[in-house]
C-alpha cells in the first residue's frame, strides 16, 4: 500500500448496496435469482407495466431489520419515497426507496483492530434491471444499441451508510470484509461482491489532520476489494496533488476505471439530477411492531466478533498474526462452526483452524458436507503422526470430494501408517549407516536434521511421517543415547 | 325504457331472458347510436357474445351465473383488459394490450356481467370534457352540441345513452360524479381504499378511485358490491369489510341528519344551487334532520389538488418513456428517444400537468407547494371529520354549472380546472361521494346533487341517494 505524504488524511465514508438473500423481489412474487436468462424473471410489477401496483415483500422487510439489530441501529417507523429520474434499466423511471425516514437508524461496527465506525442509516429500496451495450465500441455514448435486461429489477437491497469515520484504504477494506461477514451471519446476504451481491461506493476527501472535511467526491463501481483499496488510493493522491497545486478539489461523481486504475469524472453535483422525493402512494408506512421486532432480534445467532472469540479461545495461546487472519477468514466464509464441531470431536484447534481457512474454503461448495466428525479423526491421525501433512491433505481432499472414512481413505491412497516399532527399527538402521551425520546432529548441528529424515524417507519408500521421525530423533538425542 | 341492470339480471338467472339476448341488444344499440355520441373506442362484440353464451349454458347447467349475471357493461380505457388494448386515450399507448385484467374486471366477470366495451375519456383522464381524447370527444347524449363531462365521459355517455345499464369509470377529483352529473346518470366514487386499483392506469395514486355508472342507485349499489372488497395486489385497499350496500338503497333518510353544505351550494350557478336546496327540502320532508353547515377549508381544496395530482401524475407517467411498450419515436440516443416519444405521445393537457407536477415536486419548491398542498389536505380532512361529529351525510351540488358546450372551455384550462370545485374536497379527504340526478336547468341540461358521507359510510351514502332518486322530479326525456 502506497502511503499518503506527510501531513494529510483521508477521510471515507461508505455506501454499501447489499442485494438481500430472499426468494423473492421487494414488490413482487418473481424470483430473486442471479444468472437466469435475461427478462425471465418479471412481472407486470417489476416491470412497471401501467395499472400495476406494489406490495411490500415481508421477508425483506425481516431481513433489514436483522441487519440493523446487527448494526445496533435503532428500527424505526419508515415510509418508502420515490426517487424520480429518467433511465432505461428503470422500469417505472422512478426507484422505490427510502429518503427521510429510513427503517434503520444509526448504528456502528467494530472493526476487528477495535475501530469504531458509525452507521447514519441502512435503508431498503429496490434494484435497478441492467443494460448491456452492444455494437459500435461498445461504451456508453459509442454503442449501436442497449439491451435491457429487468431480472434484476425490483430485487431487495438494503443501502448502508457509514459516517465518514474511516480513514485509510485498509480500514475501508476491513470495514467491508466485517460488514460481509455481518451480512452473511446474520443470512441477510449471500455477500457475493463478485455476483453484485454487495457494491460499494466510497465519498472520498482530504484534509490537514484535525482540520474541517475537504470537498468530497462519490467513487462509484467497486466490484472488489481491490477496486476499493485502489480506487481510495488513486483518489487521495489525486485529490492531495490538486490541493498541493493550489487547486481545489470539485464536488463530483467519479467512476472507477479498473483497467486504468483511474478514477474520471461521471457528472458534476451542479448538473445533478433533482430525485423529486416524495413519498410513495402506492404503498403504506412501515411501522414493525415491538413483538415483530424482538422475533427478529431473537433469530439472529452469534455475529462474527462474537464467533471470532469463540474461536480465540480453543486456540488457548496468543494467535499468530496467520492464526488472527485464519479466525477472521473463517468466521467471514461461516466456517466457524465446522472447526468448533472438528475440535469438539478432538481435533487440536490450530490444526483444524489452519486446514479450514486453507483446503476446505478453497472448496466452498463441498465444504457444507464435510462431516465435522471424519473431519476430526483426519485431524488425529495427522497430529499423532499416523499421517504425514502431505498425505493427510491428499486424504482431505478425498473427504471433500467424496467422504467417507479417513482411515478407510488413507489406506486406499496407500498411506498405511507404520507400526511405531518398524519406525524405530528404520531409523536405528539409517543411524548406524550414517554415523558422522548423527554425531553431528548429537552434537548441535540441527541443519543435518533434514538430510537424517530424508534418509528415513527413502528407506521407507516415503511412507515415513517426516513429523514423527523428526521427533524420534529430537527424542533420541535428547535422551544422550 | 331499457331495463336496469337488477332487472336484467333476475332475468338471465331465471332464463327468462338469455344473456346473449341482452349483450346483443347493447351491441346493436351502440351500433346504432354511438355514431353521434362517440362514447366507445372499443366494441369487443365477439367475446362479449361468446361471455354471454357461456352465461347461458352455466344458467343452463343450474350453476349460479352471478347477480350481475349477463349484465353488459362498459370499462373506463384506463382499466387494464387482458389482451384487449387499453389505451388511456393516449398516443402513447398505442395499441399496448395487457397481459392482465385489473381486479375489478375479475370481479365484474366473476359476477357474471360482460364487458361489452372500452369508452373514450380525457387522456390519462386528466380533463373534465373528455375531449383530451387521442380518438376525440364524446359528445353528451342528452345534447349532442354539449360535453358529456370527464374525465370519464364515455361512460358517463354509455349509460345515459342506454348502451349499456352499467359502466365503470375512475374518479380522481371528480371524473365519475361530474360526468354523471352532466349526463344525468348516478355515478360513485367509494372510500379510497374500498375499491383495489389493481390494473387501474395510475392518474394521482393517493386519489384515483374506481367506480360505477348506472341509471338507478340500486344498479349503483349492486355494481359497487360486485367490485369493491380488500386485494392483496394493491396494499391501499382497505381490509375492512364492506358497508352494507343494496339493502341501504330503500332504508330511507327518518332521522338521519343531513348537513347542507355552504360551500358547495352558494357560489354555483343559479339553477344548480336551487336543484341542491330542493333536494334538500326533500330530505326534510322524508324526515331528515337538515341544516345548513360551512366547511370553510373546502375553499382552499382545487389549489392543492392541483398541486398534488399532478406531482403525482408526473412521477406515474414517467414510465412512458418508450422502451419497453408503446410508441417509440425512434432518435440516436435513449435521452432522446424519451424526449421524441413523449412530445409525440402525449396532449397538451397531460404535458401541462407533468410539468406543473414537476415543478411542484422540484428542490427548493417542494415545501412551497407540495408539502404545503398536503397540510391543505389535511386541513380538508379535519374539517369534513368536525362536520360529521354533527351530520350522517353531508348534501351539496355536484357540479358549479349543468353541461358546458364542446370547446367552450378548451381554450381556458382554469376554466376547465373549476368544473371539478366541488368534486375535489371529498377526493382529498379521500371520503366516498355520489351524485344522483335531481331535476335539470331551465334549458332541460340534468344537475346532479352530491351526498358524501364518512370514510366507509357507503351504507348512509345509499340511503340518502335512495332517498333522493325517489323524491327526485320526474325525468323530460326530450
Ligand atoms: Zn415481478
Amino acid at each position: 500500500m502506497t502511503g499518503l505524504p506527510d501531513g494529510w488524511e483521508v477521510v471515507v465514508g461508505l455506501e454499501v448496496h447489499c442485494e438481500l438473500a430472499t426468494a423473492t423481489k421487494l414488490f413482487c412474487g418473481c424470483a430473486n435469482a442471479f444468472g437466469a436468462e435475461p427478462n425471465t424473471n418479471v412481472c407486470p410489477v417489476c416491470l412497471g407495466l401501467p395499472g400495476s401496483l406494489p406490495v411490500l415483500n415481508r421477508r425483506a422487510v425481516e431481513l433489514a431489520m436483522r441487519i440493523g439489530v446487527a448494526l445496533g441501529a435503532r428500527i424505526a417507523p419508515s415510509v418508502f419515497h420515490r426517487k424520480n429520474y429518467f433511465y432505461p434499466d428503470m422500469p417505472k423511471d422512478f426507484q422505490i426507496s427510502q429518503y427521510d425516514a429510513p427503517i434503520n437508524r444509526g448504528g456502528r461496527l467494530e472493526l476487528p483492530d477495535g475501530t469504531v465506525v458509525g452507521i447514519e442509516r441502512a435503508h431498503l429500496e429496490e434494484d435497478t434491471g441492467k443494460t448491456t451495450h452492444v455494437g459500435g465500441t461498445g461504451r456508453i455514448g459509442g454503442a449501436d444499441r442497449a439491451l435491457v435486461d429487468y431480472n434484476r429489477a425490483g430485487v431487495p437491497l438494503v443501502e448502508i451508510v457509514s459516517a465518514p469515520d474511516i480513514r485509510s484504504a485498509a480500514q475501508a477494506r476491513a470495514y467491508v470484509a466485517e460488514l460481509r461477514a455481518i451480512l452473511v451471519a446474520t443470512g441477510a446476504s449471500d455477500g457475493r461482491m463478485e455476483e453484485g451481491s454487495l457494491r460499494v461506493d466510497a465519498n472520498v476527501s482530504v484534509r490537514r489532520p484535525g482540520g474541517p472535511l475537504g470537498t468530497r467526491c462519490e467513487i462509484k463501481n467497486l466490484n472488489s476489494m481491490r477496486s476499493l483499496g485502489r480506487a481510495i488510493e488513486f483518489e487521495a493522491a489525486r485529490q492531495i496533488a490538486q490541493c498541493a497545486a493550489g487547486g481545489q478539489v470539485v464536488q463530483e461523481t467519479r467512476h472507477w476505471d479498473e483497467d486504468r486504475g483511474e478514477t474520471v469524472p461521471m457528472r458534476s453535483k451542479e448538473e445533478a439530477e433533482d430525485y423529486r422525493y416524495f413519498p410513495e402512494p402506492d404503498l403504506v408506512p412501515l411501522e414493525p411492531d415491538q413483538r415483530w421486532q424482538a422475533e427478529v432480534a431473537a433469530s439472529i445467532g452469534p455475529l462474527p466478533a462474537e464467533r471470532r472469540v469463540r474461536l480465540l479461545h480453543l486456540l488457548g495461546a496468543a494467535p499468530t498474526p496467520a492464526q488472527a487472519e485464519q479466525v477472521r477468514s473463517v468466521v467471514a466464509s461461516d466456517l466457524d462452526a465446522l472447526v468448533v464441531a472438528a475440535c469438539e470431536h478432538g481435533a487440536p484447534a490450530s490444526l483444524a483452524l489452519a486446514r479450514t481457512a486453507n483446503e476446505v474454503a478453497a472448496e466452498p461448495s463441498s465444504a457444507a458436507r464435510l462431516d465435522p466428525a471424519a473431519f476430526a479423526t483426519l485431524l488425529v491421525l495427522e497430529a499423532s503422526g499416523e499421517l504425514a501433512t502431505s498425505q493427510s491433505k491428499q486424504v482431505l481432499a478425498e473427504l471433500l470430494a467424496t467422504g467417507g472414512d479417513p482411515a478407510e481413505i488413507a489406506r486406499r491412497l496407500g498411506f498405511e501408517p507404520m507400526d511405531r516399532g518398524e519406525l524405530a527399527g528404520v531409523i536405528e538402521q539409517v543411524i548406524a549407516e550414517h554415523p558422522e551425520d548423527w554425531a553431528r546432529f548429537a552434537g548441535g548441528e540441527d541443519k543435518v536434521r533434514g538430510p537424517l529424515i530424508g534418509a528415513v524417507r527413502k528407506a521407507t519408500g516415503n511412507k515415513a511421517d517426516p513429523a514423527a521421525v523428526g521427533r524420534y530423533l529430537d527424542e533420541r538425542r535428547a535422551r544422550g543415547s | 325504457m331499457s331495463p336496469t341492470a337488477l332487472e336484467l339480471a333476475a332475468a338471465v338467472r331465471t332464463a327468462e331472458r338469455s344473456a346473449r339476448d341482452a349483450v346483443a341488444a347493447s351491441i346493436e344499440a351502440i351500433a346504432a347510436g354511438d355514431g353521434a355520441i362517440h362514447a366507445f373506442v372499443e366494441v369487443l362484440a365477439d367475446r362479449a357474445l361468446a361471455r354471454a353464451e357461456q352465461i347461458d349454458a352455466a344458467v343452463a347447467a343450474g350453476s349460479d351465473p352471478g347477480p350481475l349475471a349477463g349484465v353488459p357493461v362498459a370499462l373506463k380505457d384506463n382499466l387494464c383488459t387482458r389482451g384487449v388494448p387499453t389505451t388511456c386515450a393516449s398516443r402513447i399507448l398505442g395499441t399496448w394490450c395487457p397481459p392482465y385484467d385489473a381486479t375489478v374486471v375479475e370481479r365484474l366477470e366473476r359476477a357474471g356481467a360482460v364487458v361489452v366495451g372500452k369508452t373514450n375519456m380525457d387522456e390519462f383522464a386528466m380533463g373534465s370534457s373528455t375531449e383530451n381524447s387521442c380518438f376525440g370527444p364524446t359528445r353528451n347524449p342528452r345534447d349532442h352540441a354539449r360535453v358529456p363531462g370527464g374525465s370519464s365521459g364515455g361512460s358517463a355517455a354509455a349509460v345515459a345513452a342506454g348502451f349499456v345499464p352499467l359502466a365503470l369509470g375512475s374518479d380522481t377529483g371528480g371524473s365519475i360524479r361530474q360526468p354523471a352529473a352532466f349526463c344525468g346518470v348516478v355515478g360513485v366514487k367509494p372510500t379510497y381504499g374500498l375499491v383495489s386499483r389493481y390494473g387501474l392506469v395510475a392518474f394521482a395514486s393517493s386519489l384515483d378511485q374506481i367506480g360505477p355508472f348506472a341509471a338507478t342507485v340500486a344498479d349503483a349499489a349492486a355494481a359497487l358490491a360486485a367490485i369493491a372488497g380488500h386485494d392483496e395486489r394493491d396494499s391501499t385497499s382497505l381490509s375492512d369489510p364492506v358497508p352494507e350496500l343494496a339493502a341501504a338503497v330503500g332504508r330511507g333518510v327518518l332521522g338521519r341528519r343531513i348537513g347542507v353544505v355552504k360551500e358547495l351550494v352558494d357560489g354555483v350557478d343559479r339553477p344548480v344551487a336551487a336543484r341542491a336546496r330542493e333536494a334538500a327540502e326533500a330530505m326534510a320532508a322524508a324526515g331528515a334532520t337538515v341544516e345548513e353547515v360551512s366547511i370553510p377549508q373546502l375553499r382552499y381544496g382545487l389549489a392543492a389538488y392541483y398541486l398534488l395530482a399532478p406531482a403525482e401524475a408526473s412521477s406515474n407517467l414517467a414510465r412512458f418513456d418508450g422502451v419497453r411498450y408503446g410508441l417509440r419515436v425512434d432518435a440516436p440516443d435513449a435521452s432522446a428517444m424519451n424526449v421524441a416519444t413523449r412530445t409525440e405521445g402525449f396532449g397538451a393537457e397531460v404535458k401541462r400537468r407533468i410539468m406543473l407536477g414537476t415543478y411542484a415536486l422540484s428542490a427548493g419548491y417542494y415545501d412551497a407547494y407540495y408539502a404545503r398542498a398536503q397540510r391543505v389536505r389535511t386541513l380538508v380532512a379535519q374539517g369534513f371529520g368536525r362536520a360529521f361529529a354533527t351530520f350522517d351525510a353531508l348534501l351539496g351540488a355536484t357540479t358549479p354549472t349543468t353541461a358546458f358546450a364542446l370547446a367552450e372551455r378548451t381554450e381556458n384550462p382554469l376554466a376547465m380546472y373549476l368544473s371539478d370545485t366541488c368534486t375535489v374536497p371529498a377526493s382529498l379527504a379521500g371520503i366516498p361521494a355520489i351524485s344522483v340526478p335531481f331535476g335539470a336547468d331551465p334549458a332541460g341540461l340534468p344537475v346532479g346533487v352530491q351526498v358524501m358521507a364518512p370514510a366507509l359510510g357507503e351504507s348512509t351514502l345509499f340511503a340518502v341517494a335512495g332517498a333522493l332518486e325517489r323524491a327526485a322530479p320526474p325525468e323530460r326525456r326530450p
